[in-house]
């Protein structure tokens, strides 16, 4: 059975130096969603590129529905949508303009294009806003059909490339149903994203990157047993009592607690019972929380317990307003108040 | 790993692509992605303000001002009203300042990730720059004859004949057309706007301005003269002087200024087309 996407031991270097990608491998099955996880930076974007024929990979092969995305590129091209946060639309057509022009540029019949618009204008909720420029859409909506101008010629294999990063949460969950709609109807999706909420609400198996590596690759299910479902924050009046807490909660958790501060964090399976017992524990030693909250784990959790260490807080201009990971014992994040144009490349 | 072949299955909805292009159809292709981008190109200036001001407002303003402000300061001799002189270096200012929006666009598209969309695309490479400088021929052949009408109604007759005036017109919109393969280079060498127009402009701007366009060279000192006459925008502005104005006004032969004018449009094409291209394929 042909994968719909495969990537084999993909490695890129940016100018000799700046290290992307050191030895990518991942497949995604036909029919369902694959998630890349992973901080700015990662080498995500960059998977992308190379999956959708954009670049040249240094080593290793790539294949989309079998075709190999260096040596037969046009092939891939012809069965491949891509959208995201570096595939721009026109912003001087107007919505009907570019998916007309994209449906052009993928030599489909007029009449076919005219009324494909018609039909993804609709589906996208833009019919009202398809003969306006897209210099007069919110962000969202912008969003929304770059996501439908990926889907003009009914792609069998779908890339997003984090396609909510900069949307407010009502936007992003439209965008999440889009998705799910579509594999209802038999694309494959490769979807890149640094929400862990994200990755696991849609994706079938997800891949975690770092640093241009697969770290961690699973069904969200099982990285999460893996992770410790859901995370126990417990704040104390001191960083010294903090480390007398975590001693004493040694063994409740999935995993060891780690202490970061005068706080707490410590991993779990099953967060109600465990949190009473954590209560009980504490009690018996006079140590009184002066917060206490559970949680599911964010993208800064899931690297924390996968490398040990937290997402970079590097100064990459790029991260700005990207990096919710960073913020400490944030939840995927609610809204993140940027726009697309991060103007990395 | 096999490339084995697709099947769709039953209840999925079939890819509306058609099969790739082979052979004779690949030109095609290419010809109607090319048409496609130059209309995308073409909508585009139509709603982008500077686009339309620098395409339409401007040519007309310049005609208006030189004819009635500096024109009456300036003699052309050899018989010849200001505004007859003016037209040659007036249209070949306004297609050479245009061109700054070819790189100017290019480098946008970059900068905003069209490109990259394009790239994802099954459309032919070549279509991208093609398009670019197939609108801008378009915009320059609109930009002429507005100012052909405005120079008219300001006093302009056509002292060769139509014919002459349609040939100099033809002249200047090839050699326009080399400089637009050079602009795209610009564009897609600045990584954004701002930076294509900063280096742009001071190529441009000596070229145009230390030349025939505005003044008769007479009244420049004998090294600026030697530069002016010699210079590839000299070079056409004397070929299309020579046409539109007849060798009555114009001493020398009309087909050495215009051999030499081709000579200077086809070279250009030829280094700044290739190397548009190669730059293109080396963008990511």
């Amino acid at each position: 059975m042909t994968k719909a996407i495969e990537a084999h031991e993909l490695r890129k270097t940016f100018g000799g130096e700046v290290l992307a990608l050191d030895g990518v491998s991942f497949a995604v099955e036909e029919g369902t969603i694959f998630g890349l996880l992973g901080p700015n930076g990662a080498g995500k974007t960059t998977a992308v590129r190379i999956l959708t024929t954009i670049l040249a990979p240094d080593a290793g092969r790539g294949f989309v529905l079998g075709y190999d995305v260096v040596t037969q590129a046009e092939h891939v091209r012809s069965v491949i949508g891509l959208a995201g946060q570096y595939a721009a639309v026109d912003e001087n057509l107007t919505g009907r303009e570019n998916l007309t022009m994209i449906g052009r540029l993928n030599h489909l019949e007029r009449a076919v294009v005219t009324k494909r618009a018609i039909e993804l204008l609709d589906q996208f909720g833009l019919t009202d806003a398809g003969d306006r420029p897209l210099k007069t859409y919110s962000g969202g909506m912008r969003r929304r059909l770059d996501v439908a101008a990926a889907l003009v010629a009914r792609p069998k294999v779908l890339f997003l490339d984090e396609p909510t990063t900069g949307l407010d949460p009502q936007s992003r969950v439209d965008v999440w149903a889009m998705i799910d709609h579509l594999v209802g109807e038999g694309t494959s999706v490769l979807l890149t994203t640094q929400y862990l909420e994200e990755a696991d609400t849609l994706a079938h198996r997800i891949a975690v990157v770092d640093h241009g590596h697969v770290i961690a690759e699973g069904t969200p299910a099982q990285l999460k047993a893996d992770l410790g479902a859901t995370v126990l924050d417990v704040g104390l009046a001191s960083s010294d009592l903090a480390r007398r807490a975590a001693a004493v909660l040694d063994s409740v958790g999935a995993k060891s607690p780690t202490v970061v501060g005068n706080m707490v964090e410590l991993p779990v399976d099953d967060g109600p019972r465990v949190a009473m017992e954590v209560l009980r524990l504490l009690d018996q030693q006079s140590l009184v929380p002066t917060t206490f909250r559970i949680r599911e784990p964010s993208l800064d959790d899931v690297f924390l317990a996968l490398t040990g260490k937290r997402t970079e807080t590097d100064d990459d201009e790029a991260a700005d307003g990207q990096s919710d990971g960073k913020r400490r014992g944030r939840r995927a994040p609610a809204a993140v108040a940027t726009t697309s144009d991060g103007g990395s490349r | 790993m096999s490339t084995t072949t697709i099947t769709s299955d039953a209840g999925f909805a079939p890819a509306l692509s058609p099969s790739l292009p082979g052979g004779g159809s690949r030109l095609k292709w290419a010809i109607a992605d090319t048409v496609t981008i130059t209309k995308r190109n073409l909508i585009a200036y139509t709603r982008i303000p500077e686009s339309l001001f620098f395409s339409t407002l401007q040519p007309i303003m310049f005609v208006l001002l030189f004819r009635y402000v500096f024109g009456g300061a300036i003699h052309p001799g050899n018989g010849l009203s200001y505004i007859d002189f003016l037209l040659a270096g007036i249209f070949i200012q306004s297609v050479g300042f245009g061109g700054i929006g070819t790189a100017v666009g290019l480098a946008e598209d970059l900068q905003k990730g069209l490109i990259e969309r394009f790239r994802a695309l099954p459309m032919a490479r070549s279509a991208v720059l093609a398009g670019r400088t197939s609108a801008d021929l378009v915009r320059n052949v609109f930009v002429l004859l507005l100012m052909t009408g405005v120079g008219a109604l300001v006093g302009f007759n056509f002292p060769n004949g139509a014919l002459g005036f349609i040939a100099a017109c033809a002249l200047v919109l090839l050699f326009a057309y080399a400089l637009l393969w050079g602009f795209a280079v610009i564009g897609l060498v600045a990584s954004n706007s701002e930076t294509a127009q900063i280096i742009a402009f001071p190529i441009l701007f000596p070229l145009i301005f230390a030349s025939p366009a505005f003044v008769p060279i007479s009244q420049m000192p004998g090294w600026l003269r030697v530069f002016a006459n010699n210079q590839p925008i000299g070079v056409v502005i004397n070929a299309q002087r020579s046409l539109m104005l007849g060798t009555a006004h114009v001493p020398g032969s009309t087909a050495g200024y215009v051999i030499a004018s081709l000579a200077w449009s086809v070279g250009l094409l030829a280094v700044l087309a290739p190397l548009a291209v190669w730059r293109y394929r080396r963008s990511t």
